[in-house]
């Protein structure tokens, strides 16, 4: 099966000589259809990152990203923005709700930005909100949310539509347990469906809910556990 | 484990037979710590010559029936109402191995951390599947007061347990390598290594 996601050789360096971060050094990477990857590793280590790279938000100095066999570099601007709003769901560190919208109108933004009817927008948008347990909280403006609700929005918005790819940075921080495990469930269930699902966190038996567990250290994958066990210690990260 | 108390707080529930007492365990706890049903006859002879149980006839098929005494009822209740023994911690394999990677020259601790992390993390996947697996089949909020939703709690709190101790050495491993890094980095409170650290300081006066 091909991969939805695949990463080949990405480097990424921030910032400027002499004072340049190598954030991702050289990482290939893939997550397939119904296939949750778990993301570790420690403050620091690129996990952020590897995901705005995979979801088009960044771009690699070197090393190239395909996102359902499309090389996002080959598609421009135009195309990236698309690719995101209809393929790729992006739950962020922060949660970068439009705080003018309520929490309906965020989850149907994308989905009327790319040209769904209002009224089927907003009855997708209703629909997620629904599956992350806050129907109730529509009508409501981030601001007047608590941390965990507008982080159940973000994801809303995220898993909104048909996405195939599904990345999400810390996406239970700021939730109690047992949200958390819904969410989890809830992004397991979208992977299940057949999505492909990167998931970035801190929590170990939130990682557990994934197939494989990539664990990432100065830009680099040392070790991955789940159904293809490799030995990368001997590889390049190993110094 | 005390199988001892684990077999007469199940008899206190009822009398029953060896085979029954190993399945009504391993229905609570799964086959976590699997119970052979020789350990199962020589603890049920046990708990007779302690005063604590006795057999008390036979089923239709033959099975002898074992009954729990007012002693064995007391002291059920001691079990239960006894915290379970901190003083002396349980060896633990991990940290003695840890504890002596640091100290032996010529071991590469990072790799010993690294390595004993991704299997613990796929202990961690394992339990969670089952997990998942044991929600899957429950009816929602079966509670205890029918016998099998009772046994699925139980298990289900058994793989909690599994969870928060793969969840803590997890948590303990990732500390022990920060700590490793920022010995290694000479005690200062770096937080990542990073390329400009690698060269010497510029400028330095
Ligand atoms: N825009 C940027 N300019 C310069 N350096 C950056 C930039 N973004 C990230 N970095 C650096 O790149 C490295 C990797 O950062 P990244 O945000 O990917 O880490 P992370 O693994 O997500 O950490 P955390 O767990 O704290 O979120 C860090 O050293 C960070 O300081
Ligand atoms: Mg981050």
């Amino acid at each position: 099966m091909n991969p939805v996601l695949k990463l080949t050789d990405v480097t990424r360096i921030h910032g400027e000589a002499p004072h340049e971060v190598l954030a991702l050094r050289g990482i290939s990477f893939e997550a397939h259809p119904g296939e949750l990857v778990a993301v570790m590793g420690p403050s620091g280590s690129g996990k952020s990152t590897l995901l705005t790279i995979a979801g088009g938000l960044d771009r690699p100095t070197a090393g190239s990203v395909t996102v359902e066999g499309t090389d996002l570099a080959g598609l421009g601007q135009h195309g990236r923005a698309r690719m995101r709003r209809t393929s790729i769901g992006y739950v962020f560190q922060g949660f970068n709700l439009i705080p003018a919208l309520t929490a309906a109108e965020n989850v149907a933004l994308p989905r009327e930005l790319d040209g769904v009817a209002p009224r089927r927008a907003r009855a997708e948008a209703r629909k997620a909100l629904e599956e992350v347990g806050i129907a109730d909280l529509a009508d409501r403006f981030p601001d007047d949310m608590s941390g965990g609700q507008q982080q159940r929005v973000a994801i809303a918005r995220a898993v909104v539509g048909e996405r195939r790819l599904i990345l999400a940075d810390e996406p239970t921080g700021a939730l109690d347990t047992e949200t958390g495990e819904g969410i989890l469930q809830l992004l397991r269930a979208r992977c299940d469906a057949g999505a492909a699902g990167v998931l970035v966190t801190h929590e170990a038996r939130h990682a557990a809910w994934a197939d494989r567990v990539v664990f990432l250290r100065d830009g680099v994958v040392v070790d991955e556990t789940g159904a293809d066990r490799v030995d990368v210690l001997t590889g390049p990260g190993a110094r | 484990m005390s199988v001892k108390h684990a077999l007469l707080a199940l008899l206190e529930q009822q009398p029953m037979y060896g085979y029954q007492l190993r399945a009504e365990f391993e229905q609570r706890t799964g086959t976590t710590w699997p119970l052979n049903v020789g350990q199962v006859y020589t603890t049920l002879t046990r708990l007779e010559r302690d005063g604590l149980a006795f057999a008390d006839g036979e089923d239709g098929e033959g099975h002898v029936i074992y009954r729990i005494t007012d002693a064995g009822r007391d002291e059920v209740a001691t079990w239960f109402t006894t915290p379970v023994g901190r003083t002396q911690p349980p060896r633990d394999e991990l940290a003695i191995k840890l504890a002596l990677a640091v100290t032996v020259p010529g071991v590469d601790v990072g790799t010993v951390i690294q390595q004993q992390r991704s299997a613990t993390m796929a202990a961690l996947q394992d339990y969670t599947r089952l997990k998942r697996q044991a929600a899957a089949g429950a009816v929602p909020d079966a509670g205890a007061d029918d016998g099998s939703g009772g046994a699925d709690l139980a298990w289900s709190l058994v793989l909690d347990s599994l969870v928060f101790a793969a969840e803590a050495e997890i948590r303990w491993l990732d500390h022990c390598e920060s700590r490793l890094r920022r010995a290694a980095a000479g005690g200062v409170g770096r937080r990542n290594a990073r390329l400009d650290e690698e060269a010497p300081a510029r400028g330095a006066r």
